[in-house]
């Protein structure tokens, strides 16, 4: 059976004033009914990705193909069967409606006109705009205009769905109603697929089936997140929490056996918290006797589960 | 099936786009008062130095078809030929470029859209024009005027899909373009007097632009006896040539915007924003 998405060594290069690679020989594989992610920090070539696929812009080198179809040669059949939404977009009209703008762009695909006023009213139920259905979308807050956006890609009912950071920057409530109803719309149509980019390491765990991890426009791993979180399975990761310090703490990144160290000061509860992932536990008596030494106060250490994220900081080397 | 959906991307890009541009009514109002602005200006300097009031008369005439028709070549600037360029800003040229539609249904929905609120405008400047400052038409066949009427809205919309097809690939530049071009043609197509004046190799080169001759034919025919006398080209050799042009805007359109695309592919410039 053919990938859904599939690509071949690709690859992007900008020319502006430097040389840009975005995309490093890419190869990735996507099987129909997957929900795909894509995870790495800015600037990794997420986007760069998303477009190709969306026969935007063309590779450099190597091959992709949606659907099956090249995105070279064929941009026409793939642009039938895909979508896409990103999450920073700001599109549409605004002055024009919620429901006008969704209705412009469901013609863009030929959906006869009484099946997309259906369409659009059930889904805007679903993601809960139906109230702002008839509002113009200049008067819409960005959680708003991000669930209509969602309604954009989906009101064509997609067989390939690409979603490029579909929760950024919405607050913890939005992010998991978009969450919830791709997840559910996914649920609801066997053989549809989805392509999702995301910085969150807890929404790639969430929601995908397998996960690239991407760098640099490298793919430097792909697997399912159990699989990603057994890689750092043999290594210890902690969490220790001393009394709220201004003392620079880097050096305990430094301390032999210490794989990846992150601090992060919470004033609010008078702590510090560091986090760190270790080589085997038997670190711990030299990061705490260091941290005695500079007469930082202890308060609480815990061992915690390894997390996507502990798997991102080993293959990409940094946090997110 | 593609047939059918391009065919309901030119009603829904339309469709909006008139929606859109009477939404707000206060344009509604500027686009027909100001043009006449413009028109009195050269109505007053005609009136005070033009004795003879049958000359006076087709001078009149020209300053108000042209100040009508002022109205279709800003559209086609900037309603067609800036279109994408806003369209990138506004983030959805991305989201047309991906659909399955093809582009030139697009942009002739965008074209129907303009003409249909342009033409309204254009046909209060002619109306109130002619009632405020007093001019009456000399209507010599309202078949010959409905074509020329016609070709040259054909023509000069696609030389608008071919300047939107042009400005794919630039951003900012493309809006200088058009402001570029906006005054020049006022002047080169003859807008406020008749065009022949200007003399053989400037008109030849002007008529490249489908209103200098479609205000010219215009002219013939609503002008009197002034206005035939002044007329380039005998109007069915005019007519002749809009056909020709409207032919020629559209294929090369057509090619140019498929062109472009592939190049803004490669390129990258189609997904950069803020250039
Ligand atoms: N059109 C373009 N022209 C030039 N360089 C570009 C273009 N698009 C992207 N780039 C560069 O390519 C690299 C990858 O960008 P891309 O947008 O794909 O990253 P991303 O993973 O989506 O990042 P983010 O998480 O910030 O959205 C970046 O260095 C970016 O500056
Ligand atoms: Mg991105």
């Amino acid at each position: 059976m053919g990938y859904a998405i599939e690509t071949r060594d690709l690859t992007r290069v900008f020319r502006s004033s430097a040389e840009v690679v975005a995309l490093d020989r890419a190869t990735i594989q996507v099987r129909e009914g997957e929900l795909f992610g894509v995870l790495g920090p800015n600037g990794a070539g997420k986007t760069t990705l998303i477009k190709i696929l969306c026969t935007l812009l063309l590779p450099t080198s190597g091959k992709a193909f949606v659907g099956g179809w090249d995105v070279e040669g064929e941009p026409q059949k793939i642009r039938e069967v895909i979508n896409m939404v990103s999450g920073g977009e700001v599109s549409g009209y605004g002055l024009l409606t919620v429901r006008e703008n969704l209705w412009l762009f469901s013609q863009l695909y030929g959906i006869p006109g009484g099946e997309a006023r259906d369409r659009i009213g059930d889904l805007l139920k679903v993601v809960g705009l139906e109230a702002r259905a008839d509002t113009k979308v200049n008067r819409i807050s960005s959680g708003e205009r991000q669930k209509m956006n969602l309604c954009r890609g989906l009101v064509t009912d997609p067989k390939i769905l690409f979603l490029d950071e579909p929760t950024l920057g919405l607050d913890v409530n939005a992010s998991r109603a978009i969450r919830c109803y791709v997840k559910s719309w996914l649920a609801e149509r066997p053989g549809r697929t989805i392509l999702l980019t995301t910085h969150y390491m807890h929404e790639a765990e969430e929601l995908c089936d397998r996960v690239a991890i991407i760098d640099r426009g490298k793919v430097l791993a792909c697997d399912t997140p159990s699989a990603l979180k057994r890689r750092v399975e043999g290594e210890a990761s902690f969490r220790l929490e001393v009394a709220l310090t201004d003392l620079g703490l880097e050096e305990m990144g430094q301390l032999p056996g210490v794989r990846w160290f992150f601090r992060e000061d919470k004033p609010e509860r008078g702590v510090t918290e560091m986090r760190f992932i270790l080589e085997d536990e038997a670190v711990i008596p030299s990061i705490i006797t260091r941290l005695v030494e500079k007469k930082v106060r202890v308060l609480h250490l815990s061992k915690t589960e390894p997390t996507l994220e502990d798997t991102f900081v080993k293959i990409v080397g940094k946090t997110i | 099936m593609s047939l059918e959906r391009n065919m309901r991307c030119v009603y829904a890009r339309a469709y909006v786009r008139i929606l859109g541009a009477n939404r707000e009514l206060s344009w509604v109002f500027f686009d027909t008062f100001l043009p006449l602005l413009g028109v009195a200006a050269f109505v007053y300097i005609y009136k005070a130095t033009t004795q003879d009031p049958e000359v006076l008369n087709t001078l009149l005439t020209r300053v108000i078809l042209g100040g009508s028709m002022a109205a279709f070549w800003m559209n086609v600037l900037w309603g067609m030929g800036a279109n994408f360029y806003y369209e990138k800003e506004n983030g959805n040229l991305e989201l047309f470029l991906m659909a399955p539609t093809s582009r030139m249904a697009l942009l002739l929905g965008m074209a129907i859209g303009g003409l249909f609120n342009t033409t309204f405008r254009a046909i209060s400047t002619v109306l109130l024009g002619s009632v405020i400052f007093g001019v009456s038409f000399a209507l010599t066949s309202p078949l010959q005027l409905l074509a020329v009427f016609f070709l040259t809205l054909l023509a000069l919309y696609g030389l608008g899909i071919l300047f939107a097809s042009l400005f794919l690939m630039y951003g900012r530049e493309a809006w200088h373009i058009s402001n570029l071009l906006q005054e020049p043609i006022f002047l080169l197509s003859g807008f406020y007097f008749p065009v022949r004046f200007l003399g053989f190799y400037v008109v030849t080169i002007a008529s490249f632009i489908p209103l200098t001759l479609g205000l010219d034919a215009m002219n013939q025919i609503l002008g009197g006896r002034y206005a035939l006398e002044w007329g380039l080209l005998p109007v069915g050799t005019e007519i002749g040539i809009l056909a020709i042009l409207s032919i020629l805007f559209v294929l090369m359109a057509k090619y140019a915007l498929a062109y472009m695309e592939e190049r803004g592919r490669r390129e990258g410039s189609l997904v950069l924003k803020f250039q």
